[in-house]
């Protein structure tokens, strides 16, 4: 079998590169989804919040699916389900498998890693204590929860903010559970703001900052576990334990893009962000991988995946269609001082667009800082920024012309300052 | 005057408010980047209200539940009266999106709708 452009993984990621590859003209495309139905993880998130950017209203996460699942049946783009890729050789050949066809092989002229991203495990916490049933992740329990009708427990604590602990907490109060703390590591949140007033606050959650799970009880089932308060370097202060009895661990405790394929086709990553490094064009170093959505990077909005997916999907488009032009002088961007990584991570003045929107995380809480952006060793942005925090994205926009302008361009450096 | 500050829930920048009452009650919002945020903070401190989200049952489909969410906001106070209230339907396949599972959901004049479509299996 035979494609101009592989699209892997049908979530949001991948819809928007498919429907944005088909657009500019490419017929011959196919998604390919391991799920039973297209939309990924937007199936299970039933909240609302999404798509004021993309739609300009509000819609949940299977609205929003919805919406691109409709144009990708418009379009008549090809996809199949229940399919999982099991391999990316370099030179473009995918493996796949599925219960109809058994295993076969298609050829690529170009690929769209769309593969999203994964839950850290208990396994990846280290957490101490017996292994009993009733510790799940929290994407998990909202699956259980919101697609399945099955409630996991009714006594529960959630460990880690990020936002589908978050948005746990209200589901399953919601449902009936006692939601009795939510436990964060580190001295913020890892969550969206909107989701600590929307989600904790409204139903009188507690949020203990600067806590862990120091043991689970429980041999068969979980019975309770104590939380202890921890120091600055993140370690359990001794006669700080609490104990909180529950039936239920949710673990909400970051999310890690899921790159196997990725790198066993010799796709290099970023340790920092575990997505592809990427060009402006938002190609791997293997010529014709592009990478868009949670695989590259962890987004807090669908939209901006949306976004993203696009230009991949048009990027990918080009390649095909021979109009992509040759990779020329590559010039780093480089994230320092606080600023953690940045997507993407090189630029080539001559095949950026006029803007190119550059984001990144930061790696601790700052307050009345400056975000500032320096063409080589000289600043030419400086913008004073109230807050900035890990759990929400930052971004800056690069201008082509002001670039083409600098003379002698050899790096771009985004930084945070104090006064 | 009475000051108050708040977070924009309206969307994921989560915009920080601060809300100036003034003794006759009219209030002055500032903070917000979006006209969303004023609206939010006036209605958030005289009349709260949410979206509220949900799933209910459906037999004959090619999931066992539905997404639904209520077409308009509901005072917060009976988001509850809303939740325990959509226990009691179960719809059969097929179901689109759109479609009206509950009108009136716990007497706050919303009615609610499904946000996905089931198909029969």
């Amino acid at each position: 079998m035979k494609t101009e452009i592989a699209i892997i993984g049908g979530g949001p990621a991948g819809l928007a590169a498919a429907v944005a590859a088909r657009e500019a003209g490419v017929e011959d495309i196919l998604i390919i989804e391991r799920d039973n139905e297209l939309g990924g993880i937007l199936n299970q998130c039933i909240h609302n919040g999404f798509g004021l950017h993309t739609f300009k209203e509000e819609l949940t996460g299977p609205e929003y699916a919805g919406r691109y699942i409709e144009k990708v049946e418009e379009l008549k783009i090809p996809y199949m389900l229940h399919t999982i890729v099991v391999d990316i050789a370099e030179n473009k050949v995918i493996t796949v498998m599925n219960k109809e066809q058994g295993m076969f092989q298609i050829e690529a002229k170009a690929i769209v890693l769309a593969m999203g991203c994964r839950e850290r495990s208990r396994g990846a916490l280290n957490i101490p204590g017996y292994r009993p049933a009733g510790v799940y992740s929290a994407g998990t329990a909202q699956r259980y929860v919101n697609m399945e009708g099955r409630m996991p427990g009714k006594k529960v604590v959630i460990l880690g903010s990020g936002d589908i602990g978050l948005i746990m907490a209200r589901r399953m109060t919601l449902e009936g559970a006692k939601v009795q703390v939510v436990a964060e590591l580190m001295p913020y949140s890892g969550g969206l703001k909107r989701n600590i007033v929307q989600c904790l606050d409204d139903y009188d959650i507690p949020l203990k900052l600067s806590h862990t799970v120091v043991d689970i009880k429980g041999k068969k089932r979980v019975e309770g576990v104590t939380l202890a308060q921890v120091d600055e370097n993140r370690r359990p202060i001794p006669g700080t334990e609490e104990f909180y009895e529950c039936d239920t661990l949710l673990l909400s405790c970051g999310l890690i893009p899921e790159n196997e394929l990725s790198s066993q086709m010799g796709v290099e990553l970023n340790p920092v962000t575990s997505g592809p490094v990427v060009n402006e064009s938002l190609e791997t170093n293997v010529e014709g991988v592009f990478a868009c959505g949670n695989v590259l990077h962890v987004h807090d909005l669908v939209d901006y995946v949306s976004g993203e997916a696009k230009m991949a999907g048009e990027n990918a488009a080009a390649y095909v269609q021979g109009t992509l032009m040759q990779a020329g002088k590559e010039i780093p961007l480089k994230g320092e001082n606080g600023v953690r990584y940045t997507v993407p991570c090189t630029v080539d003045r001559d095949r950026m667009a006029e803007k190119q929107v550059v984001r990144f995380r930061v790696g601790n809480v700052y307050r009345d800082s400056f975000l500032c952006v320096y063409y080589n060793d000289k600043c030419i942005s400086r913008v004073k920024k109230k807050v900035m925090a890990p759990g929400e994205m930052e971004q800056v926009i690069l201008m082509k012309s002001k670039l083409e302008a600098f003379d002698g361009l050899e790096s771009i450096t985004i930084r945070i300052e104090q006064e | 005057m009475k000051v108050k500050e708040l977070v924009c829930i309206g969307c994921p920048l989560g915009c920080n408010l601060k809300v100036e009452i003034s003794e006759e009650g009219s209030m002055e919002v500032t903070g917000n980047t979006c006209p969303r945020g004023a609206d939010y903070a006036e209605k958030e401190l005289t009349d709260p209200r949410r979206i509220v989200t949900s799933s209910v049952r459906v037999s004959g489909g090619h999931l066992p539940c539905v997404s639904v969410k209520t077409e308009t906001d509901i005072p917060k106070d009976k988001i509850f009266d809303c939740v325990k209230a959509l226990k009691n339907v179960e719809l059969l396949a097929p179901v689109k999106i759109g479609q009206i599972v509950a009108e009136n959901v716990a007497g706050t004049g919303a009615a609610v709708i499904a946000t996905k479509d089931i198909y029969v299996q």
